[in-house]
């Protein structure tokens, strides 16, 4: 697949360019400015809760939460995922708890975790824990279920035990899938933080983004949701530089453009 | 053998079994066999009839169901370290996110020993495998060749006592092959590890072994053994002994 040199300034350019024709619909009264304020109002507003802290303070309690619970699934989902995967006999064990579980939307078990764990960041991080930890446990269990035998054999032949064997040559093996589950998990991630905070929150970006909506500043709700939407692509971004670096081999051997 | 006179490594009665989904299979009827200190043995046989699964016994990878194994009279009982198995898929067995020197070191990674001094040990290795100047490519840039080189390699650094080559050569070009054998050949007269080679190439049966031993049945067990020393055995002759022993070798 070959790169377009200056894509990615062309496609910078187009959200500048949808971005002034919001300004200008607006302003000639084409967008109703009640529901849709001008750009510059926004950018106003969005400057406002950056210089106040506002903005700040609530992106640091969300992505806080959000990454404690990808922080769990994904040590849970890992470690689970490359002894089930390694094992039919865990495999088995564990296939209908998860494929009950796992299609349950996530949203629907927030009542339950309200009701066990009340309305603070705990049940918030139990939220996004479960959801990321599904994509992240099958994953890995794929990625580890297609490492090739005699490389787990020669492990096992030149002496190195079950965790040894697991950490140093099972796990790597598998890690362009576990990327995947990751990278499916960080969206998952950004997406129950937000849902959690809106439902039951009194701070963080979902919550500021929710009352700025019920107290009618408009302005500062796309704020926020422009913030948010910038907060995914800085993630999204980081994490593909981590993934081209860990998994420069895979996409060399493969011949196939990173992420 | 060994300076006590016995073998290096023993089969004793070895039978193997698998239950499966599909009922039983027996694979290995009460194979024994012998490799003394510094042997070149070659195992042949029909395909599928057990030699890789004896490979895997004889490494302590897989338990049999009756009789055991022994290295230098003690039995071996889980994976052996000292007895190194070189897969026939060995392509698949180099780790693929590391380079050449450092797939070679891996080799040691279970003895927790690591320092400049075994880096210029296994880059001597590759360098004596004629593999000079790879050290840092990636087993995936190799050619199936060079790749196992680098298998070979790998096995060597550790010094093992007996090295088993499952069908080593058998994914290698004819010229490739041919490099590769001299090679191992060289190796045998450097290095003091016994070794044992599973194949189906006549030729390579008689350029580089001491012993044939036959394996045939099915379940397997060891139906001859040749010793080519002393007598001029030829292609043809050893294809008509094998034969005799199985209808095509």
């Amino acid at each position: 697949m070959t790169r377009f040199p200056g894509g990615r300034a062309l496609g910078f350019l187009l959200v500048a360019g949808l971005l002034l024709i919001w300004e200008a619909a607006s302003l000639a009264r084409l967008l109703n400015p009640f529901y849709f304020p001008p750009v510059h109002q926004v950018a106003r507003s969005l400057v406002g809760s950056v210089l106040d802290g506002s903005l700040g303070m609530a992106l640091f309690t969300s992505l806080g939460r959000g990454f404690a619970g990808y922080g769990f699934a994904a040590i849970l989902g890992v470690g689970l995922g490359a002894v089930a995967g390694q094992h039919l006999f865990v495999r088995q064990l564990i296939d209908p708890v998860v494929e009950f579980l796992r299609p349950l939307p996530s949203p629907a078990i927030i009542p339950l975790a309200i009701l066990l764990l009340g309305i603070g960041s705990s049940m918030k991080v139990f939220i996004i824990a479960w959801a990321c930890f599904f994509p992240i446990l099958l994953n890995t269990i794929d990625g580890v279920r297609g490492v090739p035998p005699a490389l787990i054999e020669t492990a096992r032949n030149f002496g190195l035990r079950y965790a040894a064997s697991s950490l140093t040559v099972v796990l790597p093996a598998a890690m362009p899938a576990i990327f995947t589950g990751l990278r499916i998990a960080l969206a998952v991630m950004l997406i129950l933080t937000v849902v959690t905070e809106m439902i039951a929150g009194n701070n963080g970006i979902g919550f500021l983004l929710l009352e700025a909506e019920r107290t009618f500043r408009i302005a500062d709700m796309y704020g926020f949701i422009i913030a948010l939407g910038l907060v995914g692509y800085v993630l999204n971004r980081l994490f593909q530089m981590v993934d081209r670096r860990v998994l420069a081999w895979h996409y060399a051997m493969h011949q196939v453009p990173a992420p | 053998m060994t300076a006590t006179g016995g073998p290096i490594l023993a089969v004793h009665g070895v039978s193997m079994v698998f239950e499966g989904s599909g009922g039983r299979h027996a694979a290995l009827d009460d194979v024994s066999l012998e490799v003394g200190a510094r042997d070149l043995v070659a195992i042949v046989g029909e395909s599928g009839c057990g030699k890789t699964t004896l490979l895997r016994i004889m490494a302590g990878l897989q338990r049999p169901t009756t009789g055991e194994v022994r290295l230098a009279g003690v039995p071996i009982v889980g994976p052996e370290p000292q007895v190194c198995l070189v897969f026939q898929h060995y392509a698949s067995t180099l780790l693929p996110w590391k380079r050449a020197l450092d797939n070679v070191l891996f080799g040691l990674r279970a003895s927790g020993v690591e320092g400049r001094q075994l880096r210029d040990t296994a880059r001597a290795l590759l360098d004596r495998m004629g593999l000079s100047g790879a050290e840092q490519r990636f087993p995936w840039e190799l050619s199936g060749g060079m790749q196992q080189r680098v298998v070979l390699a790998r096995a060597l650094i550790r010094r093992p006592r007996v090295l088993l080559l499952d069908e080593p050569f058998s994914a290698v070009d004819e010229k490739t092959r041919v490099s590769l054998q001299e090679a191992l050949l060289a190796l045998h007269a450097e290095e003091t590890c016994s070794i044992v080679l599973v194949t189906h190439n006549l030729d390579e049966v008689l350029h580089l072994s001491r012993r044939i031993i036959v394996l045939a049945g099915r379940p397997a067990r060891v139906e001859k053994v040749i010793e080519p020393q002393g007598e001029l055995l030829t292609r043809e002759t050893l294809r008509s002994q094998l034969t005799v022993v199985r209808g095509r070798p």
